[in-house]
């Protein structure tokens, strides 16, 4: 098997691209959303977490088309008369700061450990995948748990809201990091292992130039696909920590959160406050995941 | 051959007779599994009030809540510090053994022991001596007016069956020591032990040799603990139970309109309030002008006025809870109509206090609740910030775990603060008083971390925690919970409704304390 | 071979060893167990004495002695919050969560692999494209919401299935058991199904990709040149080779399914270890949080280390990389 990349992948990877439908319409949707999330200030119709500017009997008015709807709230308030539109829009943005950052974070990480476990081997690379292994042992709501007491035990006075969503993103990059160090490490053995980067070696190269110039392009290819597919990962392990009650504050509700307490009153009939923000969610890990399946097999089809 | 089919088949026909006439079986799904069987062990109402079915007190309450003779008949105060039970003659343990003093001397010395969890509920108890197989005399330290209140809460156990398989100590974390009893029960009550599986299913039976006369039809108890809301009520209405406790509020309208099932909803006796940090010189929330704005009682009535409960009532409580102005709930003693006043919800009005005071642009300041101990706790103090929000109040609003809240609230690290108390198990004013209301000092004040402190109240603690003439100490009580109204030491909210949801062929009690009394219910 | 296995031996010890040291700070931040404890009117006195006697006031260091002390010992204590031994407590959830775990990979298994087998071999059929499709809204959805769904289709609208619990167990020996009976059976599909959807849509992908790859190698045009019948080629040759790596993920998959369950359990009320765990965590049961994360911890090292002695056993070249 040959990690190295062909000069005309990326002209290749365009025409790709643009022979297969799937690809383009997961990837438009994906875009449309993240871009939604990004302007909400803009373009949603209310402020969801300024406190003040919502009225509790506003609350659970059905979407506007509904008998009962209200032209205020296309679709609908949830049940402290919060605009559902605004609230979902919002939290979509909290959700994806908070995806996107744990991918960077884990993939950062992952990768640079990965590539140190792989080219030094001995003692480092087992003391750095036993290390993995002891992370994937506990669960994430646990290290979100232990993260955010950490936050509480170091800053006393600080106010939940100020740092829940860094011990989200700490706590899913924590536990995600181990996936790239993983690969990136077996790719790296690969790679160390051909003529080529055994010459450069020899050859006196500094190993430094040699990670970065020769393996670390052949590596990333499988790094950029766990990215894509973690990055779904992510907004829906931010859901599950919601629901086990180590997520967002209800003041900044994300995604997760929404559904959380939409899911409270799931038989009350106010369908409208789980069903918007879930369908936003699946959409999203969706499109992202399909785009990511699409890259896998572009790439390199022989990833799992 | 032909005599053992005829006797196989008469047994069987009888069983199945038995099982048609008695097909009484009660399926009860509660929130959380109980903590353990061993009732000295715990200090769990939810677990009391299951073990209420297969233990008993000495002294009971009746369906209106009042003192009514279980297994002592009578009591007399023949010492200030000895009071004289007789007991109940002919009462047996599930395992046949007889009921005498000798049970009652074992049960008060096991649960007074140092390493008994449950040992405060006994507090102020010195010992029990037995005068004869059915008079037992308990020691006290001191008089104590709310001795019975206590004991409506002390399950006696068997002193045999606690000799007989080691368990004479009380299971203890500590100590390591674990006991034969927090897996198995032999109590007095209505209800014996048939099997447990802890998260999944405990087993009750009808007693066949109990001492009272059954109001119940009840052949078996299935105890099913379900944890998730939706889960619970998705088991009501796929007729897998028979009854949930609690029910979501929020789901109540979808209750009323499926078949077979009825929301039972009633008052209860549990208070949710703010509690007030007056101790610091500044809220941790914000400095405002190196001052804390919470000392002034203009700042408290504000902050009160500007929350519309009404609103909060109709929506995020479905209408069922009773807006309060008062920390005590009506049924308990101390009380009183005219304490139970709520200033009117009036935004202009806070406005202007908070001007008066010295706040005209408002202040800043944090809330801190929890969210998963009251009903829809989360809920009301995202509605209050954003009321509060509607005067100028800056509110930060933190919602957290039971068990990161009540540490957090008892270190003082917050500014205004959620807490609900019912007065249980003593079920009278005394408590708050002496532990929401009296300076933090001693035995007193455990719930007063934030320095409320008044001179008078504190004198009426101590004089009302010994006062045995009941009228004298129920006034004192209404003074102090008096004081508290006027002073607005807490902003309370209102008292939370019980909710729980049942089959249409099952009669069901709800009593404001909250416990579950299957022997006043019936299956039909 | 002896000193690689020698060496990944003691790896994994001290793989446990750093789970019970990280599980025992956890504990320091999850909580204070002192409320749980305590009755809601308990003096300030009472509560102080309370802490005392758990050793809370102990030194750090002073603590964490004690803990380890006593688990190198197998005694993880007494649960804080119904004080058994915590030991008779994961003894008694085990069976139900590993029955739970055992239904949900063979039902993964059952599903994905012929799923796989269909889209490897249509890749751009109709089936093909709507199983992936299903499959993918199915792990875009949060357990949470899939679990409840499932619960308001089967159990409320159709009473086809319970909602919740494990129906009747029969105990053999110390194992109870919830496979010998009816409502056994019916009682474990649901929450089986919701905790395979993930593992499902993984192996189908993985089973395809696989099939893909080998059904375009030399060793398979040359056996279709032989004129060998197709249906002996996708099973006998192509399926054989594609599962090896399918198991072997699947196998290692089964820690993670089981600090999975923990979600799934609360939803169905499963009475497993996750509900346990999840209860302790509420409760701050410190001693019950330990040792499930030891166990979970135990688990997962067990499963790693056995592939990778497998692994060495089949290619030696491994071992000298350990």
């Amino acid at each position: 098997m040959s990690g190295v990349a062909s000069p005309s992948a990326p002209a290749g990877l365009m025409g790709q691209f643009l022979a297969s439908p799937k690809a383009m319409i997961s990837a438009a949707v994906a875009l449309l959303l993240i871009l939604s999330a990004g302007f909400a200030p803009l373009i949603a119709p209310h402020d969801p977490f300024a406190l003040g500017t919502f009225n509790l009997m506003d609350s659970e008015l059905p979407p506007v088309w509904a008998e009962g709807g209200d032209p205020r709230f296309l679709l609908g308030t949830d049940t402290q008369g919060r605009d559902v539109l605004s609230a979902i829009l919002y939290g979509m943005r909290v959700s994806l700061i908070v995806g996107f950052a744990a991918v960077a974070l884990s993939a950062g990480i992952g990768t640079l450990l990965g590539l140190l476990a792989g080219f030094r081997g001995g003692w480092l690379d087992a003391v750095l995948m036993r290390f993995a292994d002891v992370i994937l042992s506990f669960p994430t709501i646990l290290i979100a748990l232990l993260v955010s007491g950490i936050a509480r035990g170091v800053l006393p006075d600080a106010r939940q809201g100020d740092y829940a969503i860094y011990v989200l993103i700490l706590a899913i990059a924590i536990n995600e990091w181990t996936q790239y160090a993983r690969t990136v490490r077996g790719q790296t053995m690969v790679e160390a292992s051909l003529d080529y980067v055994k010459a450069a070696r020899i050859s006196g190269l500094a190993n430094g130039r040699i990670l970065g110039r020769h393996i670390l392009p052949n590596v990333l290819s499988p790094v950029i696909v766990i990215a894509t597919i973690n990055l779904g990962l992510a907004v829906l392990a931010e859901a599950t920590l919601s629901f086990l009650g180590v997520g967002m504050p209800v003041t900044q509700p994300s995604l997760g959160t929404l559904i959380r307490i939409g899911n409270e009153n799931l038989f009350s009939g106010v369908w409208w406050v789980v069903v918007f923000p879930a369908a936003t969610l699946v959409m999203l890990v969706l499109s992202v995941n399909l785009f990511g399946d699409w890259l896998r097999d572009a790439l390199n089809p022989r990833l799992g | 051959m032909k005599l053992t089919n005829t006797i196989f088949s008469g047994a069987l026909c009888a069983a199945l007779l038995t099982s048609a006439a008695s097909a009484e079986t009660l399926r009860w799904a509660n929130v959380g599994d109980i903590l353990t069987l061993d009732p000295y062990a715990h200090t769990e109402s939810g677990t009391s009030s299951f073990l209420h079915h297969i233990y008993e007190p000495l002294v009971r309450r009746d369906a209106e809540l009042k003192f009514e003779p279980a297994l002592a008949l009578t009591w007399e105060v023949i010492e200030p510090t000895r009071v004289r039970f007789t007991l109940r003659e002919g009462v047996t343990f599930h395992d046949g053994a007889p009921f005498t003093s000798a049970d009652v001397v074992a049960s008060v010395t096991r649960l007074t022991h140092p390493d008994a969890r449950a040992r405060g509920n006994l507090a102020g108890v010195a010992r029990a001596e037995a005068v004869d197989d059915y008079t037992v005399d308990l020691v006290l330290n001191a008089p104590d007016p709310l001795l019975i209140n206590k004991l409506t809460g002390v399950f006696i156990m068997d002193e045999e069956w606690l000799v007989a398989n080691d368990a004479t100590l009380p299971g203890n974390t500590t100590t390591g020591v674990v006991t034969y009893a927090s897996d198995h029960a032999n109590g007095t009550g209505p209800f014996m032990l048939e099997s447990r599986q802890p998260d999944a299913r405990t087993v009750l039976t009808a007693n066949p040799d109990w001492w009272d006369t059954p109001i119940h039809n009840l052949t078996r108890i299935e105890f099913l603990p379900i944890n998730s809301d939706a889960t619970r009520v998705s088991a009501l209405l796929s007729g897998e139970v028979d009854v949930i406790t609690p029910s979501p509020l929020q789901d109540t309208e979808r209750l009323e309109a499926a078949e077979g099932v009825t929301p039972l909803q009633n008052p209860s006796l549990r208070t949710i309030m703010f509690g007030l940090n007056v101790a610091r010189d500044e809220l941790h929330g914000g400095p405002n002008g190196g001052t804390n704005p919470l000392r002034d009682v203009r700042v408290r009535e504000a902050l009160w006025r500007a929350i519309d409960m009404e609103a909060i009532n109709s929506r995020v409580m479905r209408g069922k809870a009773r807006i309060a102005g008062s920390i005590i709930a009506p049924p308990v003693p101390g009380y009183e109509a005219e304490t139970d006043v709520k200033p009117d919800y009036d935004v202009e009005a806070a406005k202007a206090l908070l001007a008066e005071a010295g706040y005209p642009d408002g202040f800043a300041t944090n809330l801190d609740c929890t969210n998963d101990r009251y009903i829809n706790d989360e809920e009301i103090c995202l509605a209050i910030a954003s009321m509060w929000a509607g005067i100028g109040v800056d509110v930060e609003l933190t919602a957290q775990t039971r068990s990161n809240h009540f540490p957090k609230v008892d270190r003082g690290e917050t500014d205004i603060y959620m807490i609900g108390w019912a007065t249980l198990p003593a079920m009278d004013g005394f408590s708050p008083l002496s532990q929401m209301l009296a300076t933090r000092e001693g035995d007193y004040g455990g719930n007063n971390p934030n320095g409320y402190s008044n001179p008078r109240v504190d004198e009426i603690t101590v004089m009302a925690a010994s006062e045995v003439d009941n009228d004298k100490r129920i006034a004192l009580i209404e003074e102090a919970i008096q004081i508290a109204r006027d002073e607005i030491a807490y902003i309370p909210l209102h008292q939370q409704p019980l909710s729980w949801a049942a089959r249409d062929n099952v009669e069901i009690i709800q009593f404001p304390d909250n416990y579950f009394r299957a022997w006043h219910y019936r299956v039909n | 071979m002896l000193p690689f296995l020698i060496r990944r031996l003691g790896q994994a010890f001290l793989v446990v060893l750093t789970v019970g040291l990280l599980s025992f700070l956890m504990f320091r931040f999850v909580g204070d167990p002192v409320v749980s404890m305590s009755r809601e009117d308990a003096t300030v006195a009472e509560r102080e004495a309370l802490r005392e006697s758990l050793g809370l006031n102990d030194p750090v260091p002073v603590q964490f002695a004690t803990f380890i002390g006593r688990a190198v010992q197998g005694d993880f204590g007494i649960s804080y919050r119904n004080q058994r031994p915590v030991s008779d407590l994961i003894a008694e959830r085990l069976p139900a969560t590993l029955e739970l775990v055992f239904a949900a990979t063979v039902l993964a298994l059952a599903i994905g692999i012929p799923l796989g087998v269909v889209t490897a071999l249509r890749p751009r059929g109709a089936l093909s494209n709507i199983v992936q499709g299903v499959s993918l809204v199915g792990v875009s959805t949060p357990t949470f919401v899939t679990g409840i769904m499932l619960i308001l289709l089967f159990a409320v609208t159709l009473r086809w299935l319970p909602s919740f619990g494990r129906g009747e167990t029969v105990d053999l020996g110390w194992w109870s058991t919830g496979f010998l009976s009816a409502s056994g059976w019916r009682a474990i599909f649901l929450p089986a199904l919701t905790l395979a959807l993930f593992q499902m849509t993984l192996i189908m992908r993985l089973v395809r990709a696989e099939m893909i790859e080998i059904l375009q190698s030399d060793y398979i045009r040359f056996a279709r040149a032989r004129g060998l019948p197709d249906r002996s080629i996708h099973y006998r040759l192509a399926l054989k080779n594609a599962l090896m790596p399918v198991l072997t993920i699947t196998g290692m998959q089964i820690g993670g399914l089981i600090a999975f369950a923990i979600v799934t359990e609360s939803v169905f009320q499963w009475p497993g270890m996750g509900l346990l765990f999840i209860q302790a965590v509420q409760f701050v049961d410190v001693p019950v949080m330990a040792a499930y994360l030891m166990f979970v911890g135990l688990v997962f090292v067990a499963l790693n280390a056995a592939v990778d002695v497998t692994y060495a056993l089949v290619d030696p070249r491994l071992r000298v990389r350990g």
